[in-house]
């Protein structure tokens, strides 16, 4: 099928961008990796009137450092590729959970195009970078006709494709706190095919500390509405006990149920994975994922 | 720039298989039939048109992407390569002997986007290129004919071809050293 008709415009700068779509309301929306955007538009499930390009605009791209020492922080512009993300050497370096991921998310060359903002202003509950933020404690920095606001993760994300977006809002960088020295990571998922969609993933971080874990923040993928954060699980298993922690997902996890892949299958599943990633993340720091990870 | 104000068509500008083109494009026009329709590009392959099947696959600025998934209007200022372009400067050679060697096409219809994603990986000299590796990277191309093996053997060939080509350049250029 083909795209119904529509106005495109792309600013070159971000307040251009705003003004746009302060200008057109409703009718106008962002395209940003067009990655979904256009699938949407060609199978004609979205008929916006004017879509404002965000691809012209050099301050939303790039991945920096910003706060010092203490309590650093490493920026990344909302319009910054997939590949590029999970490529950076600061974010390798410093982010090694979003490198990991990366390989996970579809195939290079929707990677190459794709953008982490778009991503996370979609909020497609199987997918990688909503989950990554949620795990990492990111900040998702927003930009509308008013001041920049910044959204933690565990606000940003309220339900399927929902978020705490205000319409003729733009995001603009999500903000990742660097972990510290003794900081532990694991990401796991299991898809179809590789680069599929997730049945279910697992983002986790936490710290290790005297032969335990601590401070885990565990987001599974593809079991809800939205990422979720495994509260109970992670307490079990700050307690040491890996069975209590996978019995607890029952209570905290709500995967669908699709005519493929039953609730209790992808539960199942978590389950599973967590086993995984909790071993990894006691054995060693920054450990490469399973062989999936190419 | 004309297209920072909203319209329904754009004139656009950009290099297409190493010449500077020209067009007046309309917003909804996907990269892959402005290829195809306006500069006769036929080897831009069409299947699904949500990016699925990667039978569409073109290289723009160097990288790999679903020429159905980006509008005409944003080539403007681009670098544009098809297959037809990455043949006729015979940047893939090697690829395409091999995959006609190795029976790796049959219909045709995905292999200028099996040939497109495997020509970036295998000029990434980062990218690994074990077969798993190749099964990765191209497990975004639909093939409905060969299977994927015959095809995961002319990349991995290729790959090895090109690897065994720069380790003998390496060793005679260390032997005329040490000479
Ligand atoms: C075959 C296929 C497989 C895929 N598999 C995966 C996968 O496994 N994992 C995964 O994560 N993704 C997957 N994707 C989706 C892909 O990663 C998309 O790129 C991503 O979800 C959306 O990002 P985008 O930059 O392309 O956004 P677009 O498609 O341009 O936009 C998506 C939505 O977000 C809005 N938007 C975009 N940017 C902003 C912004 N900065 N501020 C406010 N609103 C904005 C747009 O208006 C639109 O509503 C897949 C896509 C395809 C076609
Ligand atoms: S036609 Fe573009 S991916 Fe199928
Ligand atoms: S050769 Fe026919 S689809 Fe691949």
């Amino acid at each position: 099928m083909k795209a119904p008709d529509f106005a495109y415009a792309r600013p070159a700068s971000l307040d251009a961008a705003l003004a746009l779509l302060a200008e057109h309301g409703e009718d106008a929306v962002p395209l940003a990796g067009g990655q979904s955007l256009v699938t949407a538009l060609n199978m004609r499930l979205s008929a916006p009137g004017l879509l404002v390009d965000l691809n012209a605009i050099p301050e939303l791209t790039g991945v920096s450092e910003a706060g010092g020492e203490a309590g650093g922080i490493v920026r990344i512009g909302a319009m910054t590729r997939h590949r590029d993300v999970g490529t950076a050497a600061l974010v390798r370096e410093r982010l090694p959970l979003l490198a990991a991921a990366l390989p996970h998310i579809a195939h290079p060359a929707i990677r190459n195009r794709g953008t982490i903002g778009g991503s996370v202003a979609l909020a497609d509950p199987a997918t990688e970078w909503p989950a990554c933020c949620l795990a990492a404690g990111a900040s998702i920095v927003v930009r509308g006709p008013g001041a920049e606001r910044r959204v933690p993760a565990d606000d940003f994300f309220q339900g399927l494709y929902t978020t705490a977006l205000e319409p003729g809002e733009i995001v603009t960088a999500i903000e990742f706190p660097v972990p510290g020295a003794d900081a532990v990571w694991g990401f796991e998922e299991l898809s179809r095919r590789h680069g599929d969609y997730a049945l279910v993933g697992l983002a986790a971080t936490g710290r290790r500390s005297a032969g335990g874990l601590s401070d885990l923040r565990l987001a599974f993928f593809g079991v809800a509405d939205r990422p979720v954060l495994a509260r109970d699980a992670a307490a079990a298993l700050e307690a040491g006990d890996l069975a209590g922690a996978q019995a607890a997902l029952a209570g905290e996890l709500d995967p669908p149920d699709d005519p493929t892949t039953k609730a209790a299958t992808r539960l199942h599943l978590a389950r599973v994975i967590l086993g995984r990633v909790a071993a990894r993340m006691r054995g060693g720091s920054a450990q490469e994922d399973g062989p999936d990870g190419v | 720039m004309a297209s920072e104000n909203p319209d329904r068509a754009h004139a656009v500008a950009f290099t297409l298989n190493g010449e500077a083109v020209r067009a007046h494009v309309p917003a909804r026009m996907h990269l892959g039939d402005l290829l195809r329709q306006s500069f006769g590009l036929t080897g831009v392959h069409l299947g699904c048109e949500h990016g699925v099947c990667g039978a569409c696959t073109i290289l723009v600025d160097g990288r790999a992407v679903r020429s159905c998934l980006m509008l005409g209007v944003q080539a403007d200022g681009a670098t544009v390569e098809t297959v037809e372009g990455l043949t006729e400067s015979g940047r893939i050679r090697d690829l395409q002997d091999a995959f006609h060697a190795r029976n790796a096409l049959q219909c045709g219809y995905c292999t200028p986007g099996m040939l497109v994603t495997a020509a970036e990986l295998l000029d990434d000299a980062d990218a690994a290129t074990s077969r798993e590796a190749i099964r990765a990277a191209i497990a975004g191309n639909y093939c409905r004919c060969t299977g994927y093996h015959a095809i995961v053997d002319a990349i991995a060939s290729t790959a090895e071809a090109r690897g065994q080509g720069r380790r003998d350049a390496g060793r005679d250029a260390g032997l005329e050293a040490a000479e």
